[in-house]
């Protein structure tokens, strides 16, 4: 008997996983990590005007790059880097090459209580690898997270890439690296302006922006996939009218035209 | 707090409970009464998803499932979808990596059944069916739940392949397991607290209740 509950239980579950996939399930959109509040806000500004539901995905724009040319069922990509959403166009898994939505900064945040000093120069972040004030730092993993290769490039302008190596704790995607460098387990770290101005992390201590010119411009690109519904298109939209325009900026991104 | 990734992980842990139960009876009764050339080999290649590490299985899964592959050619040429991040791809992995948990312990169980009891099943006339149905699954019961049991749990908890094989896509591939990590990320320790004592709990039942089963099923048969 025992047998045919399992066995019953198992088929139930299918099935209704089979209903839900049929009834009306929200936009998928996969979303660079520095968007992880200011995609929150846009989505629900959007439900909020249309009655149409979005869902953000977070992670690194390269892993979403390599999930989407797999087949993952994303109708949406908005990337930190515009290389990933044109490799997507040329590899033909894009309606079209998309459209620059934001350009985006890299602060050094440093939680309350850190020996260091949110100093945009990186000055005190030098000394206190001298010093030995430093334990830990994060950034994003630079092979993959956009953010993590500005970070990089930013370390390297000012000379302290090769010293401070050895501290790195890389996250997965810079939402991840934020958390390290804000949640008490680092002393600091270079992260997206977008995260560092969000309530959640702004309340956990103090950041200060990093020049423009130290590392290559992110250019966020997003671009509709072929599976696009017209929910999707609607949104694709909708992220570059006054309102949505309005709250990406108020995360601390350049838009374009401006 | 994610329900829906909740949903999720008992759906995938109820459906690989649903194929491992035929399956790892099948094949734990098998390896329990046969002896044959390349036995061990097969008992090892059984075993390895034990001790190799998720991120290893997961990246050959991915190798195997992928849209290049064969096999994930077949999927997309019958079903129009992918099979990697998917729900049907995560279960087909979960199947791979439970086939220990859910085999060695029914395999230990056959074993135990004393031969005489089973020479005497076929001296009775009982054909291999019903010997099966009858006597060996009824003795070998306790096992067959703790394999179930163990596979259950498993499947609540698994990350790392779950991660690899299903990326994070809420409502098809992100389990309780991976909402966690998504909600410490997100700065959401809240959230993150309530679903990791939830399936603190979870597992905590799933022991204590196959314990009391197999004690229960012990004492009958002494």
């Amino acid at each position: 008997m025992n047998r045919r509950v399992f066995l019953l239980s198992g088929v139930a579950g299918l099935a209704s996983r089979a209903a839900v996939a049929q009834a009306h399930r929200p936009v998928r959109v996969a979303c660079a990590a520095d968007l992880k509040f200011a995609m929150d806000e846009v989505a629900e500004a959007f439900r909020r005007e249309t009655g149409q539901a979005v869902e953000p995905v977070y992670g690194s724009s390269g892993n979403f790059r390599r999930q989407i040319a797999q087949g993952a069922p994303f109708e949406m990509f908005f990337s930190a880097d515009e290389s990933f959403v044109f490799a997507l166009a040329d590899e033909r898994l894009t309606i079209d090459r998309g459209a620059l939505y934001a350009i985006g900064r890299v602060v050094i945040a440093i939680p309350t209580g850190s020996p260091l000093k949110a100093d945009p120069s990186l000055f005190d972040l030098g000394a206190a690898l001298r010093d030995g004030r430093l334990g830990r730092f994060a950034i994003a993993n630079p092979e993959h997270a956009p953010y993590g290769r500005a970070a990089e490039q930013a370390l390297r302008h000012q000379g302290l890439w090769e010293a401070i190596r050895t501290r790195l704790v890389l996250g997965e995607n810079v939402a991840q690296a934020a958390q390290f460098a804000m949640g008490g387990g680092a002393q600091g770290g270079i992260i997206a302006q977008s995260l560092a101005l969000a309530p959640q992390l702004a309340r956990l201590g103090s950041h200060a922006l990093i020049p423009a010119e130290w590392h290559e411009p992110l250019r966020q690109r997003m671009a509709l996939l072929r599976s696009a519904t017209p929910t999707a298109h609607a949104f694709y939209d909708y992220v570059q009218s006054t309102p949505a325009r309005a709250l990406f900026h108020r995360y601390g991104f350049v838009l374009p035209g401006e | 707090m994610d329900w829906q990734a909740f949903t999720i992980s008992f759906q995938l842990g109820l459906a690989t409970v649903a194929v491992l139960l035929p399956l790892g009876v099948l094949v734990g009764r098998w390896l329990a009464y046969s002896e044959f050339r390349g036995k061990a080999f097969v008992e090892t290649l059984f075993a390895l998803p034990l001790v190799l590490p998720p991120t290893v299985l997961g990246y050959y899964l991915l190798v195997a499932f992928g849209k290049a592959s064969p096999l994930g050619q077949v999927w997309a040429s019958l079903t129009g979808n992918s099979l990697v991040f998917s729900f049907e791809g995560l279960l087909l992995a979960s199947i791979i990596v439970n086939l220990p948990f859910a085999i060695q312990p029914m395999q230990r169980a056959f074993e135990a059944i004393p031969q005489d009891v089973r020479d005497a099943a076929s001296v009775s006339g009982l054909t291999a069916l019903a010997a099966l149905r009858r006597i060996e699954i009824p003795l070998a019961w306790p096992g067959i739940l703790t394999g179930l049991t163990l596979t259950f749990a498993h499947t609540l908890g698994e990350f790392g392949v779950v991660l690899m094989v299903g990326g994070s896509i809420p409502g098809e591939t992100r389990t309780a397991a991976i909402a966690i990590y998504d909600r410490v990320q997100a700065f959401d320790e809240r959230g993150a607290g309530l679903m990791a004592a939830v399936l603190l709990v979870i597992s905590l039942l799933a022991l204590g209740f196959t314990a009391m089963l197999s004690r229960k099923a012990g004492g009958r048969r002494g």
